[in-house]
């Protein structure tokens, strides 16, 4: 049953995954990938946003339908077609945002649809006797006709994972259960992970916190853009190789063309911050951003790079330091204060929060531009073609048809028409999340074309990505995030794949140094 | 560039036209016109008239609507607008009057618009509060009666003539090219529309989403007022159980029919107004067929059924997909 090229894994494989493929329009989200969990195994599945973890899941699970590759669990090929059908072979899911009901008691969620009754009526009391015992189990000694919501997230986790357990699973899937619990909660949840596994069931925990991942898991397996990049033994993993699967390519290829050659300090300053921070969302940084320089923002997912660039924005309001220009405090409260001072922001979630789907090109173009005019000097029709028209041929955006909904082009021209409608504004600054993410090959390398270009015209970027190589060829300076905070910046010929990973992963005793 | 035949639109004018005919056929005598103390009369007229109130609701409604909120209070600031302008029309001027009852229903707007925008209240709940107090409110206003007045300037409003079309009417012809004017003569109808399609991105692109949602409402509430003051004048008093009651269905169902998405976005005032025609036409039609007026329901819901079905993303699937299956075969 078992594929000769799998990983000699000691125990049986209780989940054995092959070729799994599975596309999303031209977008490959999973490309051909492999994946073996064995009986009490708890296998970590890690990888930057987009990388596939979560559409692996989801095919597993029945929520999307494979387009190729086979789904073995026990041996026995399974195909679910809908999530119940996934529980029903025995594969369990407990998502990050717990699917109970708050409303009901503990017992209720536990025994939903499967109550006992004698003549059809629920015997309460037998509910809760059995739910007890079940909970008890787990270490939970808890009064289980009390409401669910009236518990802590971690014991809805745990009432989660028992159901689900219970429901006869032998495959459970944690989706970053621990992201909403504190340390004490965290040891709780462990605990029960390893009380499972010692009973044979198979977990794969997806998470972002690499320091639990080595604190729980037996291996890994890690994606990068859909495709499997490998699966170790946590125990002979060091944690540089597992960042470097996680976010480089090979280092072999790391010529990068255009490295920052010159590391200017004489260009102008265009906007400085000082122990700019906000409490709960990132630590105090100080950052200068310069005219015709490009600063990347590298770090892990949840690191804080997303959380520093909508600081700077100003889509999230600061609580600490102040921002200047030439010296003066500017106010930086609302996105309208940031587009105000001439900054741009092109967010991560292009959908969610860049395009308005039903517009068309022209008016997701002149968006910005409008906003910043205000009512009273609207932009005739005429204006607005011209400017729709520039930009399309400028950033090369097809079909180039200005009055197509936006929503109907691929996520490469959308990201155009995006950095357009800033560009119309003759941005100072621009910020951009993930400029690539989602993005074909070909449009990816324009978008990075682009990012230079802008540069050398004497924008300053802020640029985010989880592509070291790409961070590697268009930064000036890059600086480095970890939990929350700034911890290294690196300039000209330290700009290095590995001299990245290496900040990344270095342990947070040697932290506050280069920020010069 | 090219000429565009607008494909948004057509659908509604037709509707139209079918039930102007239907009417035709249901009273011969539909298209007649004629000229009383310098008045045009007949049933177009009638449809006109009649349908003022629900096509000043809907140009407030329809920005409401474009910005994905609703606004169900606007039958009871009717109400309150009505009972405002009956009170004061036999001992103040004129402009006094409307200024009154406008600046009623700009405060009730301004009251709906800072529960939406500011405190960030969910639409449907924040008017429904309105909606049940204002009947309330206009109550307190009237002291529980039917106040009547009979000051002809206000009368004039409700029954009057200009250029032989009724004061009603051009009144609301004067309200669209008023509205058309300001939003889409300003970027106010482009950034409407940028907040009802995605707020969030709407407002990371610098777009005042807050200012954009209050201004609608304020827009709506003045809008109703003007509705109230002049079904106040056509019955030459106000009623505060009755007036305009329901009639913020009626205005949702017309920008409907007008093809605005309850979702927000893109949004029309010609076609609200058109859609409010449509509702209207339907009515008097029955009214003159001689059927019983009970059966004008049942017919709006018909239609009503029928523009979802039009408007529903499913059904648009299904006919592309038929006309896949016709371009198949040979």
């Amino acid at each position: 049953m078992s594929d000769p090229s799998a990983p000699p894994a000691a125990r049986p494989a209780l989940l054995d995954i092959r070729g799994l493929s599975k596309s999303f329009g031209t977008l490959k989200a999973l490309d051909g990938v492999d994946f073996t969990l064995g009986e009490g195994e708890i296998h970590a599945l890690l990888g930057e946003n987009g990388a596939g973890k979560s559409t692996l899941i989801k095919v597993v699970t029945g929520v999307f339908a494979r387009d190729a590759g086979t789904v073995r669990l026990a041996g026995r090929e399974i195909a679910p077609r809908s999530a119940k059908d996934a529980v029903d072979a025995g594969i369990a899911t407990v998502y990050q945002e717990v699917n109970l009901l708050p409303n009901l008691s503990v017992a209720q969620n536990l025994y939903l649809g499967r109550q006992p009754t004698r003549f059809g009526v629920v015997r309460e009391g037998e509910m809760k006797r059995r739910a007890r015992a079940l909970l008890l189990d787990y270490g939970l000694d808890i009064d289980v006709g009390a409401p669910l919501s009236s518990y802590s997230v971690a014991v809805q986790h745990i009432t989660a994972i028992a159901r689900a357990v219970d429901l006869s699973a032998r495959v459970l899937i944690l989706d970053e259960p621990t992201a909403s619990l504190d340390r004490h909660e965290v040891e709780i949840l462990f605990s029960v992970m390893r009380k499972l596994a010692d009973r044979g069931i198979g977990i794969v925990f997806v998470s972002h916190f690499l320091d639990q991942v080595y604190e729980i898991c037996d291996r890994v397996t890690v994606l990068r853009n859909g495709r499997l990049i490998g699966s170790r033994d946590i125990a002979d993993l060091p944690r540089l190789d597992l960042i470097r699967m996680m976010l480089g390519r090979e280092l072999a290829e790391t010529t990068h063309e255009r490295a920052a050659s010159q590391p200017d300090t004489a260009r102008e300053v265009c906007v400085s911050f000082k122990g700019f921070g906000k409490q709960g969302y990132v630590a105090p940084f100080d950052l200068e951003l310069r005219r015709g320089e490009v600063v990347g923002l590298a770090g892990l997912l949840g690191s804080g790079r997303t959380e520093t660039a909508r600081l700077v924005f100003g889509a999230e309001r600061a609580d600490s330091g102040e921002a200047t220009i030439d010296g003066k405090a500017i106010k930086l409260n609302s996105p309208r204060d940031g587009a105000g001072l001439g900054f741009g922001y092109c967010p991560e979630e292009r959908k969610t929060e860049g395009i308005v789907a039903d517009l068309t090109v022209r008016e997701n173009i002149v968006l910005a531009l409008q906003a910043r005019r205000g009512l009273h000097r609207p932009l005739s029709r005429r204006e607005q073609d011209e400017i729709a028209m520039r930009y399309i041929r400028m950033l090369d955006i097809r079909p180039p048809d200005p009055e197509r909904p936006i929503g109907l082009l691929s996520g490469g021209n959308q990201q155009k028409a995006l950095l357009a409608r800033w560009l119309a504004t003759s941005p100072k600054l621009l910020v951009l999340d993930e400029p690539t993410r989602g993005i074909d090959v070909g449009a990816h390398a324009e978008i990075i074309r682009l990012v230079r270009e802008l540069c050398d015209q004497g924008l300053a970027l802020l640029v985010i990505s989880s592509e070291l190589d790409e961070i590697v060829t268009y930064s000036n300076r890059v600086v480095v995030l970890r939990d929350r905070e700034h911890v290294e910046e690196l300039k000209g010929e330290a700009i290095e794949v590995s001299s990245i990973l290496a900040a990344i992963a270095a342990d947070s005793a040697p932290a506050h140094e280069a920020a010069s | 560039m090219t000429l565009r035949i607008p494909r948004r639109g057509m659908a509604q004018v037709l509707a139209l036209i079918i039930i102007l005919m239907i009417d035709r056929l249901v009273s011969p005598q539909f298209f007649n016109l004629h000229l009383q103390d310098g008045r045009l009369f007949g049933s177009v007229i009638d449809v006109l008239n009649r349908g003022t109130p629900v096509a000043l609701l809907s140009l407030g409604m329809v920005l409401v609507i474009a910005t994905g909120g609703i606004d169900l209070s606007v039958g009871a600031v009717m109400a309150i607008a009505g009972a405002t302008a009956a009170s004061l029309a036999d001992t103040h001027s004129l402009p006094v009057v409307i200024a009154s009852a406008l600046a009623v229903g700009l405060a009730c707007g301004l009251w709906n618009g800072i529960l939406v925008a500011v405190l960030r209240i969910q639409p449907i709940v924040a008017t429904l509060i309105l909606m049940v107090a204002g009947r309330g409110i206009a109550q307190l206003i009237t002291e529980g009666r039917i106040v009547t007045f009979t000051s002809p300037d206000l009368v004039w409003m409700g029954n009057g003539a200009v250029l032989g079309l009724p004061t009603p009417v051009v009144i609301a012809l004067g309200m669209l090219l008023l509205t058309a004017a300001v939003v889409r003569g300003t970027a106010l109808g482009l950034l409407i529309e940028a907040t009802g399609g995605n707020a969030r991105a709407s407002e990371l692109s610098g777009v005042g989403t807050r200012a954009m949602i209050l201004s609608v409402y304020i827009w709506c509430g003045l809008c109703a007022s003007l509705a109230g003051v002049i079904a106040a004048a056509d019955i030459m008093g106000a009623d505060a159980n009755n007036a305009g009651l329901w009639l913020e269905l009626d205005a949702i169902l017309a920008v409907v029919i007008g093809g605005t998405s309850l979702f927000g976005g893109r949004f029309s005032l010609v076609l609200a107004v058109a859609g409010a025609l449509i509702i209207q036409a339907m009515n008097t039609g029955i009214l003159l067929s001689g059927y019983p007026p009970e059966l004008n329901l049942l017919v709006k819901a018909v239609v009503v059924l029928a523009v979802l079905l039009a408007q529903s993303p499913r059904l648009g699937d299904l006919s592309r997909f038929t006309a896949r299956w016709r371009r198949t075969k040979p």
